[in-house]
């Protein structure tokens, strides 16, 4: 097999794992800083058993996250050294700077987060939460901005086989910059939210902490219900810019060969690279450019308009983008079952939607590792569009040792992906304990909100004015 | 102003930071299956848990000053080194997830134990491998590497793996002996003395080897008056080493920790001299290598409104979490 293949089936599996975890992090991390200050204002105990309880999956997932986002800051000098060297002195900058201002941050406080509730204040406990999510989103702020780089390079220029920067700003908020920040701190939004509010549901469905179970459905119902509107717009937007810098790209998410006027949205078509051509096509005719353009007949730039070899892979690109959206509609609707249930007040008790929580919980993870690959192999067949190409960018490194760190990190990774997911379970089952030195919070509780008290919580619930 | 030397000094501190910090905590993995029992287990790992995320997080802002500073270098080193690289990465992914899942294994925590202990002592050994084949030099042509792949695989590398394997434990001992009391403690003493041996011996042998193998290394401490001007550095080493033994032997608390520390800082010393001023022997000089200018500058700017931050609250974490760990202290959350 060749070096190219392997150093890109390597990266896109190791970022593709590591993007799980961050996704998860930086949404929960707000929501433990929400169920922190709810718990700080209202002394209500099962504020506090929701934070305690996803602290936990907080802990395990920033801990993948650590680690497998470590592998990726060694793995563009490994695997795409010539790159490195070439881009370096763009993307090492922007690297550095969320090492410092995030990753630190992160670091720092994560450890008073997670073992200083006796050692320090609970003012500067909820301080702590606060700065952990202010560095998983800083992270996503600089990583975003050195990968959209590689989509829409600007600010800089080639002076002795290298890309130096003339103009820091123009590099930092490169055109698709904004968008993509928005679309993925949004895909973050969701993301959680669906995982609490599957958490929220199995513990309804059981019976089990109602009070933790109904509070968290309903944060996680009121971000959903924001977030999936707006990320459906952002989105749009984004398709917008993707078509004014990568109209090819577009191209292959639109699955159009020829430059059309009035071209249809596809919702289904098997694309064939070599027959340049697509098989079993389902059209809405003129939707594509109505979208697109803003005009039932504008004109769609088309694949044929370059040479196959300037062509990405058209099936991963095509089917990741109807994956997306697709979820993306879904997700829509989930929203607004959940707000209405909410309103007629049925939410803890209909248990159609309940279960159905149950099942989207991963959900989130798919859309988002569906966008990735829209936008990763959308680039191809260049590393920097335009400026490097992807095969002019790898280590002179050998087949063999590609291929065996590859079949390495596939084992490693689904045998933590595995014992990670077993864990969640486990934690999930015990559910939020309240240790000793939360004695406080415990006296503090009314009658029945604490785990396993269902009944006269219920009952408490409907006499509440 | 020389800008390439102000962030040569950076990685310098960087690196430095990281082998003294994730260093110990690398050291209490090493010694973990050699703990008397499980107990001394939960407390040697409650003693590094709040901050071992922080100690490596120096480990990726030398990586990424590196390629931000001297993407050259970079592009160099990490190709050269691809098999040792991907040893540390792993053993270091083992090694993190084994902190959390631990904890919350049952049957199978003696297998994340082990995890723990494999991890963190093949990241040592690599780590060793690299700075070995780093003193031996890395093929390169053009602006590119142009070695094979085991060229790093040489005695002397594997010697200086099991001296870093060596210095890291006596960190984590001296750490231990810091953190800890009772039996543990004594646990820890007595490894601190093993693992100084271990760690002069590679010292000697880095010692002795470089500069018999390459003549500028022997220029460099030996030639004209320079031996004499250089001559407190093994000086310093030796009563450092002999007073990091006294203090053991006398049971004193914090002393040992801080005279591993001057040892190690010593040590890297001592191979800054050597390698002085390449980034990549034997061609590489910190100025081929450098990045362009403003590359330069964006970086000095965040570093120095950043780093007096970063020092600051990782002082404060630790501080925090000041003191003697009992046993019993959990490290659950
Ligand atoms: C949208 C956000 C995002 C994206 C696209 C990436 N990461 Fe990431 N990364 C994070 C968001 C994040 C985070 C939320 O900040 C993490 C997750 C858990 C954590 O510890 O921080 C993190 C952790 C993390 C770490 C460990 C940091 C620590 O010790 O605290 C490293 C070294 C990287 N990442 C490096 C990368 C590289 C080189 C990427 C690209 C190829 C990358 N990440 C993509
Ligand atoms: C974290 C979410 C991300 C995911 C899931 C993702 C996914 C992918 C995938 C699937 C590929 C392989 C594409 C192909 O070869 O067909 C890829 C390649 C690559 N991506 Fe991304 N990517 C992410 C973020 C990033 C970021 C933030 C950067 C840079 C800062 C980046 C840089 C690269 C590079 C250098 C390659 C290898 C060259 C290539 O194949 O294009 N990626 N990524
Ligand atoms: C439903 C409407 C949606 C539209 C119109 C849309 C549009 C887009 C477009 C055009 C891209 C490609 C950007 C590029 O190639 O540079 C993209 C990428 C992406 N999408 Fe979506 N998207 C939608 C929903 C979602 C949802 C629901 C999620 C996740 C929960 C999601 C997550 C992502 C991610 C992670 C990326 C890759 C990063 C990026 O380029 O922003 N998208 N989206």
């Amino acid at each position: 097999m060749d070096v190219l293949l392997l150093a890109r089936g390597q990266f896109g599996f190791t970022v593709g794992f590591h993007i799980l975890f961050p996704t998860l992090t930086i949404g929960l991390a707000w929501f433990l800083v929400w169920f922190e200050s709810r718990w700080m204002r209202t002394r209500r105990a099962y504020w506090l058993e929701l934070y305690r309880f996803w602290v936990k999956i907080f802990a395990l997932t920033f801990g993948m996250g650590v680690v497998s986002g470590l592998v990726l800051s060694y793995q563009f000098g490994t695997n795409f050294s010539r790159f490195s060297d070439m881009a370096g002195p763009v993307m090492g900058p922007l690297l550095s700077v969320e090492v410092l201002t995030a990753f630190f941050v992160e670091a720092g406080f994560l450890g008073i987060m997670l073992f200083g509730w006796d050692k320090v204040g609970p003012r500067l406990h909820f301080v702590a939460t606060l700065l952990v999510a202010i560095g998983t989103t800083n992270s996503a702020f600089w990583i975003l901005s050195a990968n959209s780089f590689m989509h829409t390079p600007q600010g800089a220029e080639w002076i002795d086989g290298q890309l130096v920067p003339t103009d820091w700003w123009a590099v930092v908020f490169n055109p698709s910059f904004p968008y993509r920040l928005g679309h993925m701190l949004l895909a973050s939004a969701l993301s959680t939210a669906l995982v609490v509010a599957g958490g929220s549901a199995w513990c309804l469905r059981r019976n089990l902490y109602r009070g933790a179970g109904l509070a968290g459905l309903r944060v996680a119902i009121s971000v959903l219900a924001v977030a999936a509107p707006l990320q459906i717009l952002v989105g749009d937007l984004h398709g917008l810019n993707v078509r004014e810098h990568q109209p090819v790209k577009v191209a292959a998410m639109e699955g159009l060969w020829d430059t059309t006027a009035g071209a249809p949205l596809l919702l289904f078509a098997i694309p064939d690279q070599d027959a340049q051509d697509n098989r079993f096509e389902i059209g809405i005719p003129k939707l594509a450019s109505l979208i697109l353009t803003h005009d039932p007949d504008g004109r769609v730039q088309g694949l044929r308009s370059v040479a196959p070899q300037d062509r990405p892979p058209v099936l991963p690109v095509f089917f990741g983008f109807r994956v997306m959206v697709g979820l993306g509609l879904v997700f829509l609707l989930l929203g607004a079952w959940g707000v209405w249930r909410w309103i007629g007040g049925r939410l803890e008790t209909d248990s159609r939607l309940l279960s159905t929580f149950m099942v989207c919980t991963p959900l989130g993870f798919v859309a988002t590792l569906a966008g990735w690959i829209v936008a990763e192999t959308g680039r191809q067949p260049w590393l920097v569009h335009g400026l490097i190409r992807t095969a002019d960018g790898i280590s002179p490194v050998s087949a063999a040792s590609v291929a065996t760190s590859l079949v390495l990190f596939v084992i490693a990774y689904g045998l933590l992906l595995l014992t990670y997911l077993y864990y969640v379970f486990v934690l999930v089952r015990t559910g939020p304990q309240l240790p000793a030195h939360h004695a406080p919070a415990i006296r503090g509780a009314r009658a029945g909100e604490l785990a396993d008290e269902v009944e006269p919580f219920v009952a408490a619930r409907r006499t509440e004015p | 102003m020389d800008l390439t030397l102000i962030l040569a000094g950076v990685i310098v501190f960087g690196v430095g930071a990281y082998v003294i910090l994730d260093g110990f905590d690398l050291g209490v993995g090493i010694l973990f299956p050699l703990m008397p029992d499980e107990v001394a287990r939960d407390t040697a790992i409650a003693s590094i848990a709040p901050v071992w995320d922080g100690n490596e997080t120096w480990l990726i802002l030398g990586g990424a000053v590196l390629f931000g500073a001297f993407p050259l270098a970079y592009a160099v080193a990490l190709p050269a080194f691809y098999i040792p690289i991907m040893g540390l990465l792993l053993a270091l992914i083992f090694r993190g997830v084994a902190f959390e899942f631990r904890i919350k294994a049952r049957a199978t925590r003696h297998w994340w134990n082990r995890a723990f202990a494999t991890g963190s002592t093949l990241a040592a050994f690599c780590q060793g491998l690299l700075l070995g084949g780093l003193l031996e030099g890395v093929k390169v042509e053009g602006r590119t590497f142009s070695g094979g792949p085991l060229d790093w695989l040489t005695p002397f590398s594997l010697v200086v793996g099991l001296g870093v394997v060596g210095g890291y434990a006596l960190l984590g001992a001296t750490w231990l002996n810091l953190k800890t009391t009772g039996a543990l403690q004594h646990f820890a003493r007595r490894k601190a003395i093993q693992a100084l041996g271990l760690s002069l011996l590679g010292l000697a042998v880095v010692s002795i080897y470089t500069p018999l193998k390459f003549p500028d290394v022997a220029q460099r401490w030996f030639g004209g008056t320079h031996w004499l001007s250089l001559s407190p550095v093994p000086l310093a080493t030796a009563v450092v080493a002999v007073s990091l033994f006294r203090e053991v032997r006398r049971g004193a608390q914090y002393a040992p920790f801080f005279y591993a520390i001057a040892l190690f800082a010593l040590a890297y010393l001592g191979i800054g001299i050597s390698l002085w001023p390449h980034i990549v022997p034997p061609d590489l000089s910190i100025h081929d290598a450098a990045a362009p200018r403003t590359s330069q500058r964006f970086m000095l700017v965040a570093l120095v409104f950043s780093l007096p931050m970063v020092l600051i609250y990782t002082g404060y974490a630790y501080w925090v979490f000041r003191g003697k760990v009992r046993p019993g202290d959990g490290y659950a959350h």
